[in-house]
């Protein structure tokens, strides 16, 4: 059972981070997952209080801060726009309405989560994490690392020209997903990030352009050379063959759409 | 009839819509002793040393009970008529425990941070012994779940602890060998099916305390009062006299709250500390250590002649009752006495089983109660048949099923006194439009649409054996009081006993002021299962609401000063027809209160020679993707006979709830322990119930049969309903597919990799 | 460490402890409608309304609720009943126990979305588990609900 001693609504993100430097603080997030863990927590630090919880677009990119619920995600019309309603797509599945009322979007990319939708959605896309300390850093790069004990303030999502589409399967619709595939073609570049293999999500770029002649004759051959690259595994959802599987339907799939 | 047959509004509706406290944690004292079980982490062992003392030194534990202070004497957890056919296997603690999640210890305190805090810090050494895992290995393994010597069985039922046999039994009627050998075609197959969760929305729980007479009170969310009376008193070594049971509403149960689960913990606490306690199980502990379908293997052989005629079945069920023997011996009779006697004209039948113990949790009565599993298998292999055939398996059912009149010999010899089988089928085929639908139709981008069919019974109670009593009173202004000691765990059965009591009594069912169940104050009842309420205890209200109108017209009759075979009962008042004369109910109610020497009360026991079942068909529509194995169910529609529906709204909810339960049964509840036995489906995150996104979209319909023996015509509707959902899309999928999947649940991964390894 | 919240319209200031969730604070509060269904924020069973929003309430920290309005069904009781009496009607409730959850969260659709479609209400509802009903009935009853409401909201 998780326990907390000390609940500290952070001032200012410079407090937050001094209070994380310990190894028994946490940064709470939604605390849909934090509270199914045993962690003896000395200090939660809760970053409610600064402004963190709002979507600013300008021309050239989409701000997300770090506690902006998933359900606020889904409802941004210009999101959905920019994502041709792939972003909703890929967070509809997600239990229920109040679960995503809770969920925030730094809790689901910190968590670096094997299931995450939401990290396998945007890092198809022109994702960056800021970090209090370490500044941005590309998405894909943040997923490789570690947790270490720096603050995630805000997404970035460059509104680079892209056609998106947001595949999954899942054994219940509110289900974890047992695959889950975000293709994008970005400025004429096609990848997709493929998660719940069940690990952490991966990207695969299309670097043999298998899809130079378009989306749709090489949607195939893209979704065996997936299947191919992406490594998949077992867990209680699924067997490795079955998602090495799903890894070329879903990813054809997906890839026509684009 | 102005009530029955007509869909009244649930007496408790509105208080359960909002949010009103009328369940046990809504009501417990707020003073309770917070009783929690540590559970062993493995699957056979031995408690070697348990080390307590640093636990009880936390500030606020009042108490912690191992095996060295628990009575020795064994006992069942079934709630089931005495004497039960389970076996007596049980100690409130066991030195043996014998599945992971069996408790080691009980530990009371006055706040969940200190019994939390206290379960940490208890130190058990554990003797780790080799489990029985494979329930298809554990018949006369040398591994013994239950070697001990005070393990005893009160029923012949075939069980040997020696053996790990839980129960076993052969029965039969005509040469089956023979039939079969002369059959032009035989289904041989076998079947498996999971041990499912009830997972009823509200978990395990009870509230005990003593009374101003030292007597031990039990408030639980549960299905059975006066078993748990009889169970407690076992557990605890007790007298009767001690105990008195009553029960809240009740956050569901479809039969896990047929079994003790959580009573004897707080029950034990209370009765040792004299103070009052409760304990609520989580969800985790409802999932890994409570009371779910009985895990079944079942080998069928169905023979039958080229032109359909179905002429043989052999049946074998293999049931696994897991480390307790719970509702064992009896589940594993209705695989077989459930499924066989859906086809009339047998000529030969045998039904064979073993009910063996493994070192899993303990299996209990669910909702169907071992129908289901055999339904499954038999409907499977019928469904197989006809596709061997090239025969549309409705007309193989229209030819084979049983029909009214007939006698059931795989069911005891029982005749089909009401049945509407044939009727409930063509209909279903109707609402389905089967003849176009059936089989398949391909949807061309890679997805196909195709139907499957199931039929299904069950029992309406427990023949000769289950007990409804009723007890209505006339009371101030001509109102009633109906007490009864059946459990309304959400069905409605409170107000469907209303319902007929007012239209007994031609009054408003307003009128009638319900009130179950209290071991003190409610005439006896064997409790709510085995279908059992509307039917057993149904009758028991008509008796009574007979034999009070006599009583009233009695009284009347004093009243008036005129012989009662002249008078008239109308509801309101007693007439004489011939004066004019009359007395309002209420005046004569009133009048009785002063002076009056006999009561106006009535207590009627029912109980019945037979079990009419009721029937259904059920008929599922899916979309199959032929790339992901998806399955998306399209349409579900079932007609069913239940005899005069009491409720129709109540009824159609129980059957819609029934194949939602059923469709998550056949496609998503999954069971998966770990090699070291260990149950990964602990939480609502690992075991996936049907959302509203996952059911498709639902047809309910009645073909009313009138049962002689029942309420108003009435039979059962609880149970039967689950039955249908998997034998349904099991043959939907083979018709999409071509290929017959025989283990539940049909995942996706299993279809797609059944259809690759296919293509290839 | 001290909270202040509105709980149905009514201030509290109470001394808790950092780790007591939203759940367990309303129950002490007599609010026994909110029910605990699973550990997992998986079921729907302990919907509440945080500054008018549905959520968790088993996942919420109470020390979040700080400053915030939290409603629960005892303080909607006139616009649920409205609403819950077609569910009576069809005989949806059944045992209960995951009705006021259900309520809420169909609350809460209603006043996002007052003409949703049969899709929109079960996507807006899928985080409410019902053993018992099967579903059907609930769209049932918030059919004709929404059905009463279009026509005026007169018997």
């Amino acid at each position: 059972m998780l326990t907390i001693k000390n609940y500290v609504r952070a001032e200012s993100l410079e407090e937050a981070y001094e209070l994380n430097q310990k190894k028994s603080s946490r940064v709470i997030g939604g605390m849909l997952w934090m509270r199914l863990s045993n962690f003896n927590i000395q200090t939660a630090i809760d970053l409610s209080g600064l402004g963190l919880d709002t979507i600013e677009e300008s021309p050239e990119e989409f701000s997300i801060g770090a506690m902006v619920t998933l359900r606020q995600l889904e409802e941004h019309q210009g999101l959905g726009a920019y994502t041709q309603g792939a972003l909703g797509e890929s967070l509809r599945h997600i239990v229920g309405v109040q679960f995503r009322n809770l969920a925030t979007v730094g809790g689901s990319i910190w968590g670096r989560f094997g299931f995450s939708d939401v990290l396998t959605m945007f890092l198809a896309l022109d994702t960056w994490v800021e970090l209090y300390q370490g500044g941005l850093m590309p998405l894909e790069e943040f997923a490789r690392r570690r947790a270490d004990r720096d603050i995630l303030v805000r997404l970035i999502l460059k509104k680079r020209p892209a056609r998106c589409c947001y595949v999954s399967h899942r054994n219940t619709r509110t289900d974890f997903p047992v695959l889950a595939v975000s293709a994008v073609c970005l400025e004429g570049q096609y990848q997709v990030a493929v998660g719940a293999r069940p690990g952490r999500a991966v990207l695969l770029r299309d670097q043999e352009k298998i899809l130079e002649g378009g989306a749709a004759q090489g949607a195939e051959d893209f979704g065996r050379y997936a299947a191919d690259r992406i490594p998949v595994g077992s867990n209680m959802r699924a067997q490795a063959e079955y998602r090495r599987h799903l890894c070329r339907v879903l990813t054809e799939r997906a890839v026509r759409e684009l | 009839m102005k009530y029955v047959n007509h869909p009244v509004r649930k007496k408790d509706a509105m208080s359960l819509l909002l949010g009103k406290p009328v369940f046990m944690d809504d009501l417990a004292r707020p003073d309770c002793l917070i009783v929690k079980v540590l559970r062993s982490p493995h699957a056979n062992a031995l408690v070697e040393e348990i080390k307590t003392e640093a636990a009880k030194k936390v500030p606020g534990i009042e108490a912690i009970y191992t095996w060295e202070d628990v009575p020795q004497n064994r006992f069942t957890m079934a709630g089931q008529t005495y004497p039960e056919a389970s076996p007596y296997d049980r100690l409130i603690l066991d030195r043996h425990v014998r599945y992971v999640g069996d408790p080691v210890a009980i530990v009371a305190g006055e706040n969940e941070k200190a019994v939390d805090r206290a379960l940490k810090i208890i130190k058990v050494r554990y003797q780790v012994l080799e489990p029985v895992l494979d329930f298809r290995a554990a018949k006369d393994n040398a591994i013994l779940v239950h070697p001990e010597d005070n393990w005893k069985a009160l029923c012949q039922v075939g069980a040997d602890n020696k053996r790990n046999l839980c129960a076993s039994d052969v029965s039969g009627e005509g040469d089956v060998e023979a039939v079969l050998a002369d059959c032009d075609v035989v289904i041989d197959e076998t079947y498996h099916t999971l041990a499912n969760q009830q997972a009823m929305m509200e978990t395990f729980r009870t509230e005990c305390y003593l009374d101003t007479y030292g007597r031990l009170n039990i408030f639980s969310s549960t299905q059975i009062v006066f078993h748990v009376r009889r169970i407690i008193s076992n557990a605890l070594g007790i007298p009767k006299s001690k105990i008195r049971v009553s029960k809240p509403r009740i956050g569901g149960g479809f039969g896990a709250k047929q079994t003790v689960v959580a009573e004897v913990f707080p029950a034990f606490v209370t009765w040792k500390t004299g103070k009052p306690s409760k304990m609520i199980f989580s969800r985790e502990e409802s999932q890994i250590a409570s009371s779910p379908r009985h895990e079944m293997e079942m080998h069928v052989r169905l023979g039958a002649n080229r032109d359909g005629k179905i002429r043989a079945i052999d049946l074998y069920t293999l049931s696994n009752t897991g480390a307790y023997g719970e509702h064992g011996p009896t589940t594993v009779g209705l695989s077989g006495h459930k499924s066989i006697p859906l086809y009339g004209s047998l000529e030969a039948h045998r039904f064979a089983y073993d009910v063996v113990y493994t070192n899993v949790m303990s299996a209990g009565a669910y909702r169907g109660y071992g129908a289901t599993q055999g339904i499954f298998a038999v409907e499977s292999a019928v469904n197989q048949l006809a596709m061997k055939l090239a025969m549309d398996p409705v007309e193989l059912r229209e030819k084979n099923m049983v029909r009214e009149g007939q006698i059931m010999p795989a069911y005891y010899n029982e005749p089909a006194n009401s049945c509407a089988l044939d009727r409930c089928m063509a209909r279903c085929s109707q609402l389905m439009n089967w003849k176009e639908k059936y089989p398949c139709r391909d949807m061309g981008n890679g997805k196909v649409r195709s139907v499957g069919v199931a039929m299904a019974m069950q029992g309406s109670g427990i023949s000769g054996v289950d007990v409804g009593s009723a007890t209505i009173r006339l009371s101030e202004d001509g109102l009633y009081n109906l007490t009864v000691g059946s459990g309304d765990m959400g069905t409605g059965s409170d107000t469907i006993l209303a319902q007929m009591a007012a239209d007994c009594l031609d009054c408003d069912v307003e009128d009638i002021m319900v009130f179950s169940a209290d071991t003190d104050i409610s005439p006896y009842d064997s409790g709510s299962y085995a279908s059992s309420t509307t039917y057993i205890t149904g009758k028991a209200v008509e008796k009574a609401c007979g034999k009070l109108k006599e009583q009233i017209l009695m009284k009347a009759a004093e009243a008036l000063a005129l012989p009662a075979e002249e008078l008239e009962f109308s509801g309101k008042a007693v007439t004489h027809p011939a004066s004019g004369r009359q007395i309002s109910l209420a005046e004569l109610a009133t009048k009785f209160m002063c002076g009056n020497n006999s009561s106006f009360q009535v207590t009627e026991s029912n109980s019945s020679p037979v079990s009419p079942p009721p029937f259904m068909v059920g008929m599922v529509e899916i979309e199959l993707d032929k790339a992901t194995g998806q399955v998306d169910i399209i349409d579900y529609k079932a007609v069913v006979d239940c005899g005069t529906p009491v409720n129709p709204n109540l009824a159609r909810v129980q059957t819609e709830g029934g194949i939602v339960q059923g469709i998550g049964m056949a496609l998503y509840e999954n069971i998966q322990y770990t090699e070291k036995g260990r149950l990964k489906n602990n939480s609502f995150m690992q075991y996936k119930l049907p959302t509203r996104l996952d059911m498709g979209r639902l047809q309910v319909e009645f073909e009313s049969s009138y049962e002689p023996t029942g309420p108003f015509g009435a039979k059962s509707i609880g149970e039967i309903v689950i039955n249908t959902p998997s034998p349904a899309i099991a043959h939907a999928i083979a018709n999409a597919t071509g290929i017959w999947f025989r283990e539940l649940p049909i995942t996706s991964e299993k279809i797609a990799m059944a259809l690759l390894e296919k293509e290839q | 460490m001290k909270l202040t919240v509105t709980l149905n319209g009514k201030k509290i200031q109470e001394e808790i402890s950092p780790d007591l969730v939203l759940l367990d604070f309303v129950r002490a509060h007599g609010c026994h409608s909110v029910k605990r269904g699973c550990d997992t924020s998986n079921c729907g069973l302990c919907t509440v309304f945080l500054d008018g929003k549905p959520v968790l309430s088993c996942s919420v920290l109470a020390a979040r609720a700080e400053g915030r309005r939290v409603d629960t069904l005892e303080g909607l009781q006139e616009e649920a009943a409205e609403f819950a009496a077609f569910i009576a009607d069809q005989g949806a409730e059944q045992c209960g126990f995951c009705n006021p959850g259900f309520v809420m969260n169909a609350l809460a659709l209603f006043r996002e979305n007052p003409r949703p479609t049969d899709q929109e209400i079960l996507t807006y509802l899928a985080g409410n588990l019902c053993r018992c009903s099967g579903y059907e009935g609930q769209l049932r009853g918030i059919r004709a609900f929404l059905e009463w409401k279009e026509g005026g909201g007169r018997a």
